[in-house]
């Protein structure tokens, strides 16, 4: 019969997630380079090159925060779903880590969004806090990626807490068109006029571009720090790793 | 299968009445809710009447949360929640039996008491009904949904306040389209959009959840 | 009820940590085998993956028996650290509940009972019960809903002379008509013709 061995070793592959840091590593300074290099140009268009609006005046450059904001807390979940799928279907070994670093991501950009959607919002309706079926999606989805990442915190088995996030996540992926649905309902019903959009052909190209432009830099923002939180927790990992094969060597 | 799923059943709803088994509890929370909100808002009866079939969901929405983490903690805790891996029955068909009975124990008598404490807050009859009716379709939604967070959280030491704060979100369109439908057949107002709103909530938390709970639940044993 | 079990090569990780490699073991019908090693060993672990509780990174675990439409959970006891046992209930309620939940015989149980000596307790709560006498009726189980293959994680703890010459009986018994049992102990059971594996560090 034979014996039982147990000895240890990191749960990822070492050959994938080296050769992911390797390329992130290689990848950063551009991304990072590239992504100022759009700030500088979206944050000159947005300040200097787009005309106030003859309704709001300059208020309207906030929404060249908030837009792109709202845009990636929107796509932050779709990072986290994917990455969810890759946990439990194709059971990547970097599916975790990427689903764990985008939660803050998200989360952050979501609170920007709803920061910047309130400061907007006060020289607009008047109030702080408008019950507007966009910035209350938002909320609840801001809510949602607290219970995220509170899930993650609460668990301490690192291949359970990755399962069972994903699981929380892939739900959440469902709810959210379903929440955004019934939010959108309930404005119309309590609230017949749409105090105001910014969708759609009402938008001038003159706000257009820079509001693309913004939205790139955003979402490359979105993808630097994603790297580099990614990266970060690799390495977190592998330290964790180092310190269990050692424990069990002194055994 | 069926007499694995009536003896839980059984099990379940015997264990709840039981002393000690905290059936009521989530009623007398219930009732809690809606005894506070007066000293909040003040007792004026025109105004609790507008907001009193609001006030019962929320009321309702909140009993439910509380109790939920027992759904699979005791299970957890006792050593019978192995048995579900090994009984002749699916997980996520054992999982929905269990969602069940938890529901018979909760949210009918809170859909049931609704009436009664709409009376205190000033609801005329048809709201009464209106209310209860709408408590009916959509607390089995709200349970459903519960046992999703608790399933995430079984074995938890935290699982008790993480539970609402998982769950809460995903119930926004069962609290929307249930206040909403209630709203309307109050007002005499049409009701059959909003109605199956909260119909289409109801069924799609039937299929999704048992198999999102039985899935979080065999990774959470694991 | 004559069933084999066959594992192969079977490698269980957790938390990051390979805890079980290469074990491998064949068991015919009537055979029992006895875990041995320290705390950490994968002993538990190694009953639990057995179940289908645990995922295995790598191997193979076949049940040969009468019906290959069964899956793997429903062929199996595993008697674990926790008895299962309802406080709110009576002894006899717990057992009726695993017999028809697990697919057995509720008529079995008045003799199950007395089978591990709880006759006299049979329709007091099992609040009242003790430890030892929980556990007495957890191994109910064993008896209201037949099963080829018996996990015993620690079947020892808390039971007395009696109760482990019951248990013995149990498992002779069991393995007179083809059963099989798997037992992870710290002690000597006393049981005749076992096989034994050593679980450990090879470190």
């Amino acid at each position: 019969m034979p014996q039982a061995e147990a000895t240890s070793r990191p749960m990822i592959a070492l050959a994938n997630p080296a050769r992911f840091s390797s390329l992130a590593d290689r990848a950063l300074p551009w991304l990072a380079g590239l992504t100022a290099l759009l700030f500088v140009v979206g944050m000159w268009q947005a300040f200097f090159v787009a005309p106030a609006d003859y309704q709001q005046g300059d208020t309207v450059r906030i929404m060249f925060v908030h837009v792109p904001a709202a845009w990636l807390c929107m796509f932050g979940w779709g990072v986290m779903s994917v990455s969810s799928l890759g946990v439990l279907v194709w059971r990547h070994p970097l599916a975790d880590v990427a689903a764990q670093a985008a939660a803050p991501i998200g989360a952050a950009f979501t609170l920007i969004a709803l920061v910047t959607g309130s400061l907007w919002g006060r020289p607009m309706w008047g109030t702080w806090w408008e019950w507007d079926a966009r910035l209350t999606s938002v909320l609840v989805l801001f809510l949602m990626y607290l219970g995220v990442i509170a899930l993650r915190a609460a668990l301490d088995e690192p291949a359970k807490a990755a399962r069972l996030v994903a699981i929380l996540t892939l739900v959440g992926f469902i709810n959210v068109p379903i929440i955004k649905f019934s939010v959108d309902w309930w404005n119309t019903l309590h609230q017949p006029a749409s105090v105001f959009r910014m969708d759609g052909p009402s938008i001038h190209p003159a706000i257009l571009t820079p509001l693309l432009v913004n939205a790139l830099a955003f979402t490359l923002l979105f993808v630097t720090l994603h790297l580099l939180l990614m990266r970060t927790e690799l390495m977190k990992r592998r330290l964790r790793g180092l310190r269990l094969r050692a424990a069990e060597a002194a055994r | 299968m069926t007499s694995t799923l009536l003896a839980l059943i059984r099990r379940d709803f015997r264990l709840a009445v039981r002393s000690g088994g905290g059936f009521g509890l989530p009623l007398v929370f219930f009732l809690s809710v809606v005894a506070v909100i007066p000293f909040a808002v003040g007792p004026d009866l025109v105004l609790l009447g507008r907001i009193g079939a609001a006030v019962l969901w929320i009321g309702a929405l909140l009993s439910t949360l509380i109790g939920l983490d027992r759904l699979f903690g005791a299970d957890a805790e006792d050593g019978s929640l192995d048995l579900l891996f090994s009984a002749p029955a699916p997980l996520p068909v054992l999982v929905l039996a269990k969602a069940l009975s938890h529901w018979v124990v909760t949210g009918l008598p809170l859909a049931a008491i609704a009436p009664l404490l709409g009376l205190m807050l000033n609801l005329p009859p048809h709201a009464l009904a209106a209310t209860a009716f709408t408590l009916l379709i959509g607390t089995p939604a709200l349970t459903l949904l519960g046992m999703i967070g608790a399933a995430l959280t079984v074995g938890l030491r935290r699982g008790g306040l993480l539970l609402p704060v998982l769950v809460l979100p995903m119930t926004v369109p069962v609290l929307i389209f249930g206040v909403s439908t209630t709203n309307a057949l109050i007002a005499g107002d049409p009701a059959a959009s909003s109605l199956s709103l909260l119909l289409a909530v109801t069924l799609a938390a039937f299929v999704l959840a048992p198999l999102a709970a039985a899935g979080a639940l065999r990774s959470a044993r694991s | 009820m004559a069933v084999r079990l066959t594992a192969e090569s079977l490698r269980i990780e957790r938390n990051e940590r390979v805890v079980l490699n290469a074990v491998s073991f064949n068991l015919q019908a009537g055979e029992a085998l006895v875990l041995i090693g320290p705390n950490g060993a994968g002993k538990s672990t190694l009953l639990r993956a057995l179940a289908g509780l645990l995922p295995v990174a790598s191997g193979t675990v076949q049940i040969e028996s009468g019906d290959p439409e069964t899956p793997r959970a429903e062929h199996v006891h595993l008697i674990g650290h926790a008895d299962g046992v309802k406080t709110a209930l009576s002894a006899t309620e717990n057992a009726v509940f695993w017999a028809e939940f697990l697919g057995g015989d509720p008529s079995a149980v008045p003799e199950a009972l007395k089978a591990v000596g709880l006759g006299h307790a049979a329709d007091l709560p099992a609040a009242s019960l003790s430890a030892g006498q929980k556990r007495r009726l957890g191994l109910t189980r064993l008896i209201v809903a037949r099963r080829g293959i018996w996990l015993l994680d620690e079947p020892a703890t808390a039971l007395d002379t009696d109760g482990l010459s019951r248990l013995g009986t149990l498992v002779e018994t069991h393995r007179e008509t083809g059963g099989i049992v798997i037992a992870a102990t710290h002690s000597d059971l006393g049981w005749p013709n076992l096989k034994r594996m050593v679980l450990g560090s090879a470190v």
